[in-house]
């Protein structure tokens, strides 16, 4: 069973994955260009905001960028991502949580031991929010994070990005940390976007989509 | 451009009147389904139409779903006023087909499933797996684009309400 986990984490092949047998794909346009020499630039700043590890750390979230080919292992060297004409490369999002109930037993314990300490009835607000702070800080570096990941297809000439997943949440990192990343802005297709970035538009046929309102095909 | 946020609940509806009318193109003029995307062998409905109905009591949702579901309850819902907001495609391009859902308000593509390509078995598999399903994707997502282009052309131009919507209701008014 072991081997055959392996085998499939080393050939790219994760679950939201774009080798998988069923994908989503949310669709970017990419504005504005990236200095020459592009792919240099493009690997530096992939190893720059390349996944931190958090486990055996506090914090509880980490994202970043990481190889198709070996996303527990990122690697940007040479051209590890550059496939035919293609950027392929991932976003790799690790988080911790917490179970509630796993909170709520070491706050218990702590608070028990506290009172008892003290000889209280009672510990004030702000003790309890240390208390609680500290242990989500103890459990934290206790607990390794869940990665995620998932895949990107960048064509930098056509200025087309495919993200493999429609996660609200995931689409928004990913937005977030590519125009921090590169310099660019990077611009979801949606109805508006895809109407409004068709670059044959009329002056008058842009005025028309502003002032636009819901057909009725009743009556 | 306006602010994302605000244009993207703003035009929504754009994307359920897109499916809609590709419904009816389907219906009604495959041929112009083959004129717009010249691979394409034929386009048809899959196994799941959701529509959406706005009242102003709130927001009505109808779900068709199973492979022998037929549509009728769709046409119903369209002649009640609602408008289709996602559908499973099935597209052939010769005897090959592609399974996919394409979200009306988002144009988000989910669930797609390529014909079947080759196995990865080793490492030296991968960079051309990866070409080959770019490749097949690019065929639905080509398809999407240029579909939403020729349907955004006709939506802001005088031929929406003087051909294509009397087109539509004449249409929901055949059927059964």
């Amino acid at each position: 069973m072991w081997l055959f986990v392996h085998h499939k984490l080393a050939v790219g092949y994760h679950p939201m994955g774009l080798l998988s047998p069923s994908v989503s794909i949310t669709r970017y346009q990419v504005q504005g260009r990236i200095d020459d020499p592009v792919l240099e630039h493009i690997a530096i700043s992939l190893k720059k905001y390349a996944i931190s590890e958090i486990d055996n750390d506090a914090a509880e979230k980490s994202c970043g960028w990481t190889s198709f080919e070996q996303p527990y292992n990122p690697d940007f060297e040479g051209s590890s991502y550059n496939f035919g004409t293609y950027l392929v490369f991932s976003l790799r999002i690790d988080k911790k949580s917490i179970p509630s109930k796993i909170l709520k037993k070491h706050y218990a314990i702590e608070e028990t031991k506290r009172l008892a300490e003290s000889g209280r009835q009672f510990i004030s607000r702000n003790e309890k929010k240390l208390v609680k702070e500290q242990i989500l800080h103890f459990l934290s570096m206790r607990i390794p994070a869940t990665p995620n990941i998932y895949d990107i297809v960048w064509n930098y000439e056509e200025g087309k990005l495919w993200f493999f997943t429609n996660l609200k949440a995931a689409n928004e990192e990913l937005e977030t940390l590519f125009t921090e990343s590169f310099k660019l802005s990077l611009i979801r297709y949606f109805p508006y976007t895809a109407a409004d970035l068709a670059d044959d538009l009329t002056d008058s046929e842009r005025d028309r989509l502003n002032r636009i309102s819901p057909v009725s095909f009743t009556g | 451009m306006l602010d994302i946020a605000i244009a993207y609940s703003r035009y929504r509806f754009l994307g359920n009147e897109y499916l809609t009318w590709l419904w009816y193109l389907i219906e009604n003029n495959p041929k112009k389904l083959n004129h717009i995307d010249k691979k394409l062998t034929s386009l048809a409905i899959g196994n799941r139409m959701v529509l959406e109905n706005s009242h102003r009591e709130g927001l009505e949702t109808i779900t068709i779903k199973g492979d022998e579901a037929g549509l009728e309850e769709g046409i119903l819902a369209l002649k009640k006023g609602a408008l289709v907001n996602e559908v499973n495609f099935l597209y052939t391009c010769g005897d090959q087909i592609w399974k996919f859902n394409l979200k009306g308000e988002s144009l988000n593509i989910s669930s797609l499933k390529t014909p079947e390509t080759g196995k990865v078995e080793t490492k030296e598999d991968i960079e051309g797996a990866v070409l080959e399903r770019i490749f097949l994707y690019d065929n639905v997502v080509e398809f999407v684009e240029i579909s939403f282009q020729i349907f955004i052309r006709k939506r802001l131009s005088d031929e929406w309400q003087t051909k294509v919507v009397p087109q539509v209701k004449e249409w929901l008014s055949n059927s059964k």
